[in-house]
């Protein structure tokens, strides 16, 4: 996803100067291209991803549209009061940029995680929240981004996601995106899961469980309209992010669903339990023991369906 | 050019002011603001290319605010410089009012950034002088930082990537009064030695007295002091300056004037 990212970036800034890339000293085998092409548009301010937030903002009130790149990690927490009131308390054309979504970075331990960035950038007034289901989607977050001149966090996984879209789908912000139809339940998912999500959901399909599945590309603007369509439509609905249960997708749309006057779906949330992992390894490792795997996935939905 | 008399007596009539807006909204921070208003006036009636008729113009001086919560001494220059009906200055730190404590961006021309949460100035300042440059524009900027806000990481992140990318429009004020919020800054976190500091992080510095509008018109019309630096003026300053009762008293970071207490300190600055 970061290639797609950087490929459209550079389309960008080859038609707008006013473009720029800010890093915290991040994408390496990334970034070289651009910085040589563009460098009155590329700054590497350095490890001082506060700091690069608060030049983000400077520039950005001076008429820039600044995308501000960092490890999802970094980008989200070490910043957060400087996103919050440089960028969003000013409305600022300002994209941060989070690079190693969810357990992207699980080898390198708890600190480089970013689970919980989805449920800090959320609770952000005048933030658009995306998070791009593969490189397609990435693309295409990347341009919109860039058109929006307000605050953007662009969640991004990291690299070799699989490709969900043999063809450019019609995306608009705000409103998800199905990518499965089906009728016995529908799996609302963003990021970089959502493949493992339409992965389960294909193996349920042979067991005769139909399910839909929806890339909520953005998490904010959350679409309201859809998920109380969804609620009449479906009596099972299921969240899969690779992120905390606590504050995120899941979040998101049961607060819509918990204030639905009529009769609620059944509603499970499937994501990461609130703890930091005791036990370290791969992304595909954590995925398993965080049950985020396509066969971990499928056995739950089914146990959920069948229960309730 | 305005003359020193000028300055003194604009000066004068803005310390008056604060303290009014102080006393009538019963808010506090009556130190801080009447530490920099002389450091204001000089900029703003003699450095700063501004206009209040076109304040939005690309090509303007920007001047931030860093230690927000002088707020009352930037609004009584302000509207006497005309960005704003002298009027507003009445609903300060009242209900409903767009005058908070801390200035915010957005509501009131001529406040280029909601501060408060300290440490945040003076990276947008960064971004500021980058742009200018970038568009290959003569603006300056310039940032008003409290000396205890120099505790601050984000402070030092800004300094060396000011001086990596040879930022000479940008120009930072220390307000150095030597208190910060709950004790004198020397014991607390000590900043000394200032200027070796500054200088070792590759910033052009000057120290002057920041209540000398002589010294405070040399150093800031040079600005930059040096060709590719980034110039830092460190003033001099005294906590409540020009009150006998609160100079260089910590709790009138907090306290409230009482209506006695105002109109000594009224009669005192006439009496000037």
């Amino acid at each position: 996803m970061r290639y797609a990212f950087i490929q459209e970036l550079t389309k960008l800034a080859a038609k707008n100067k006013n473009i720029i890339l800010l890093t915290a000293d991040l994408g390496f085998t990334v970034f070289e291209e651009f910085a040589k092409k563009f460098p009155k548009q590329f700054f590497n301010v350095g490890i001082a991803e506060p700091n690069m937030i608060g030049i983000a903002s400077g520039l950005a009130l001076s008429g820039k549209i600044v995308f501000a790149y960092s490890i999802a990690s970094f980008a989200s927490f070490r910043t957060y009061e400087h996103i919050r009131n440089d960028v969003c308390l000013h409305k600022a054309p300002v994209i941060i940029v989070g690079s190693g979504a969810g357990l992207s970075y699980a080898d390198n331990g708890p600190t480089h995680l970013a689970t919980q960035d989805l449920a800090l950038m959320r609770g952000l007034p005048n933030m658009t929240v995306l998070a791009p289901a593969d490189p397609v989607e990435a693309q295409w977050a990347t341009r919109e981004a860039a058109r929006l001149k307000s605050p953007v966090y662009l969640r991004l996984g990291k690299k070799g996601e699989p490709v969900i879209y043999d063809k450019t789908p019609k995306l608009k912000i705000g409103q998800g995106n199905w990518i499965k139809r089906g009728s016995n339940f529908v799996i609302l998912a963003c990021g970089n899961i959502v493949f493992n999500a339409l992965k389960s959901a294909e193996n349920l399909e042979k067991k005769g469980l139909s399910g839909a599945v929806i890339s909520l590309h953005t998490v904010k603007p959350i679409d309201k309209k859809l998920i109380v369509q969804l609620a009449k439509n479906y009596s099972h609905i299921v969240t899969v992010e690779e992120h905390s249960v606590v504050g995120g997708l899941g979040s998101a749309v049961s607060e819509i669903i918990a204030q639905i006057p009529a009769k609620k779906p059944e509603f499970l949330i499937s994501g990461i339990k609130d703890d930091f992992p005791k036990k370290l390894g791969s992304q595909e490792y954590l995925r398993k023991i965080y049950g985020l795997t396509p066969e971990k996935l499928s056995l739950r939905i089914a146990k959920f369906l069948k229960k309730s | 050019m305005k003359n020193l008399t000028f300055f003194q007596k604009k000066a004068k009539e803005l310390r008056k002011e604060i303290l009014t807006m102080a006393f009538k909204s019963q808010r506090h921070h009556i130190s801080s603001s009447l530490s920099i208003i002389d450091v204001l006036v000089v900029l703003y009636w003699g450095v700063l290319k501004i206009s209040p008729q076109d304040h939005w113009n690309l090509k303007r001086d920007r001047f931030i605010l860093s230690k927000g919560h002088a707020a009352s001494a930037l609004y009584a220059v302000l509207a006497d410089r005309g960005f704003f009906p002298k009027k507003y200055l009445e609903s300060y730190g009242k209900e409903g009012t767009i005058l908070g404590i801390h200035p915010d961006y957005g509501y009131l021309a001529g406040i280029e950034l909601s501060t408060g949460s300290l440490g945040h100035g003076l990276s947008a300042g960064c971004g500021m002088a980058l742009a200018a440059k970038l568009d290959s524009l003569n603006s300056r900027v310039f940032v008003l930082l409290s000396d205890g806000e120099c505790d601050i990481g984000t402070v030092w992140e800004a300094v060396l990537f000011a001086n990596q990318q040879k930022l000479d429009n940008l120009v930072a004020v220390v307000d150095y009064n030597k208190f910060q919020a709950f004790g004198k800054v020397k014991d607390v976190i000590d900043l000394e030695p200032f200027v070796k500091k500054w200088k070792a992080f590759g910033w052009e510095v000057r120290e002057v007295n920041g209540h000398n509008f002589k010294q405070l018109l040399q150093a800031t019309k040079s600005v930059p002091l040096k060709k590719g630096k980034p110039t830092v003026i460190i003033a001099h300053t005294v906590a409540g300056k020009g009150v006998s009762f609160l100079e260089n008293k910590l709790e009138w970071h907090y306290l409230n004037l009482t209506k006695e207490q105002y109109k000594r300190a009224i009669s005192e600055l006439d009496n000037l």
